[in-house]
């Protein structure tokens, strides 16, 4: 694989850059595989550079429906945070947090992570309460909190509404300043060219049709371009979980639905920090290209139809300008929607199941871009040793029947509800 | 926006229904033995279909009863409606 560098550029630049190599191959499916991974997505991709990378495993196909990174990945808002309380949710993204920060050099690749911290709004003294229990939380989990005052918003970000009388006055906030953004595309094509490089497989445009289960055992996968054998399949399928899991014959504890998400016309630098709403759901960045990246609640209804409703929006918007009145004068430049695989906790899935060799990554609501490399890790542990690592022992499927579950926003069993 | 119509009260727009999830789920039987797979079927596992889906409404924002309507979760087109205490056929 070439290297990518300053000198490979000017090398490259000198044959008006028509000599790179492709960054990954396109080739057919063997007969057979060790492992195959369904689904092309970052946490796919992910989990085929770490087996490969963490555990030896090259014999390793990731088989995908249309095309890599075409997913939840390259569609959402780029946020990555370890801002839980939970200990299962805390130590999982923080040890997240930890390979975000080497991601560029390990993948030799530019993800652009600009770890520019994250602020949660509070917009009364009880949520200041329950924000300074987060980040006394976090910190005893090693996590950087600070827990900010009016004055200490204020300049941080002087654009959002300080008035007196408005609805949800600003009280304060919670900060995580090592949280941040990453180019989302970068990540599933770094991880994809890593993965191909030690020899993994990505078989693009490869539908799913059926699975090979003899004796409880996995013994293969049909799909639209052929048989393949394997005895270890880890399906990571996001919204299409379901769909997938129908033809398993598995009932799972995943709904799917649809997140918005919009960016407007690129203005001046105006904010450098993620801010989230607190009386709402209303999140908000900046891009490096200067559109203002937002997002807010589900649409609130089962979906896969990757496009959204204007109400929602419209909601979610109205949330926006609450907080940050300027945004009103901005045109809205895009507006697109995905299917989140919502579970019924509000926390991921990475686990065996009861057919063996059939390994389960799901559940990641709206929260699944920021775990990628810790999601592709811990998966590959599960799938590589048939067992789960610590790190994603919390995130078992059975939780929902022995009743550990890991609700961190609290919301029942109905976590779409705006 | 969906348009929905209501048993009631007939056709309304979204913005006056709130999402109540899949009506064909049932509770176990009072007073039977039941399983664990039961509770788990009942309470957390969900078939979420693409396709025609039997989903619960409730008509918050008018005259507040529950009705049953048949979406495509795919195309968002409404098919069918019936009020809460109608069987689905």
């Amino acid at each position: 694989m070439q290297k990518y560098s300053i000198f490979n550029l000017i090398k490259n630049a000198l044959s008006n850059h028509e000599k790179w190599d492709l960054a990954w191959k396109d080739p057919t499916p063997k007969k057979e595989y060790d492992v195959i991974i369904i689904g092309g997505g970052g946490h796919g991709l992910a989990t085929a550079y770490y087996l490969a990378k963490e555990h030896n495993i090259t014999n390793v196909a990731i088989i995908e429906k249309g095309w890599i990174g075409g997913g939840n990945v390259g569609r959402n808002t780029t946020i990555i945070r370890s801002n839980y309380m939970y200990d299962d949710n805390a130590l999982f993204s923080e040890f997240g947090m930890s390979l975000w920060r080497k991601m560029s050099q390990d993948l030799n690749y530019n993800v652009m992570f600009s770890p520019r911290g994250i602020i949660n709004l509070a917009h009364s003294d009880a949520q200041m309460n329950v924000y300074a229990r987060r980040g006394n939380s976090m910190r005893l989990n090693g996590i950087d909190a600070v827990l900010l005052n009016r004055e200490q918003v204020k300049e941080i970000i002087p654009m959002a509404d300080f008035s007196e009388n408005v609805r949800f006055p600003i009280f304060g906030g919670l900060m995580q300043p090592s949280a941040g953004t990453a180019r989302h595309d970068a990540v599933a094509w770094g991880y994809a060219r890593q993965a191909d490089s030690m020899g993994v497989d990505i078989i693009q445009n490869c539908e799913v049709i059926g699975f090979d289960v003899s004796a409880g055992k996995i013994s293969g996968v049909r799909t639209s371009r052929g048989d393949i054998k394997t005895k270890k399949i880890g399906l990571c399928v996001a919204g299409s979980t379901n769909i997938l899991a129908e033809k398993l014959n598995m009932r799972l504890p995943i709904e799917t639905h649809l997140l918005q998400a919009c960016v407007s016309e690129p203005v001046k630098p105006v904010l450098d920090r993620v801010v989230t709403f607190g009386a709402g759901h209303f999140y908000i960045s900046q891009s490096d290209k200067g559109e203002m990246v937002m997002g807010g609640d589900l649409d609130g209804y089962n979906s896969y139809a990757q496009r959204g409703n204007l109400p929602t929006l419209q909601h979610v918007l109205t949330e926006g300008i609450a907080m940050m009145p300027f945004l009103s004068k901005l045109k809205m430049l895009r507006t697109w929607g995905g299917i989140m695989d919502m579970s019924m906790d509000g926390s991921p899935i990475i686990d065996k199941t009861h057919i063996e060799g059939l390994y389960l990554n799901c559940g990641w609501c709206y929260g699944g871009f920021k775990a990628t490399p810790a999601s592709g890790w811990t998966f590959a542990y599960t799938i590589a040793q048939d067992r789960v690592h610590d790190l994603n022992a919390g995130y078992s499927l059975n939780r929902f029947n022995t009743g550990h579950l890991l609700d961190e926003k609290g919301l029942g069993t109905k976590t779409w509800i705006s | 926006m969906l348009h929905i119509k209501c048993p009631h009260c007939g056709m309304r727009s979204q913005n006056e229904f709130s999402y109540g999830g899949d009506a064909t789920v049932k509770r176990p039987e009072l007073n039977k033995e039941i399983s664990d797979q039961d509770w788990d079927n009942f309470v957390y596992n969900r078939k979420s279909l693409r396709g025609k889906h039997w989903e619960l409404w409730q008509h918050l924002s008018g005259c507040r009863q529950w009705i049953k309507v048949e979406r495509d979760t795919a195309t968002h087109e409404i098919f069918n409606t019936l009020k809460a205490n109608e069987d689905i056929s």
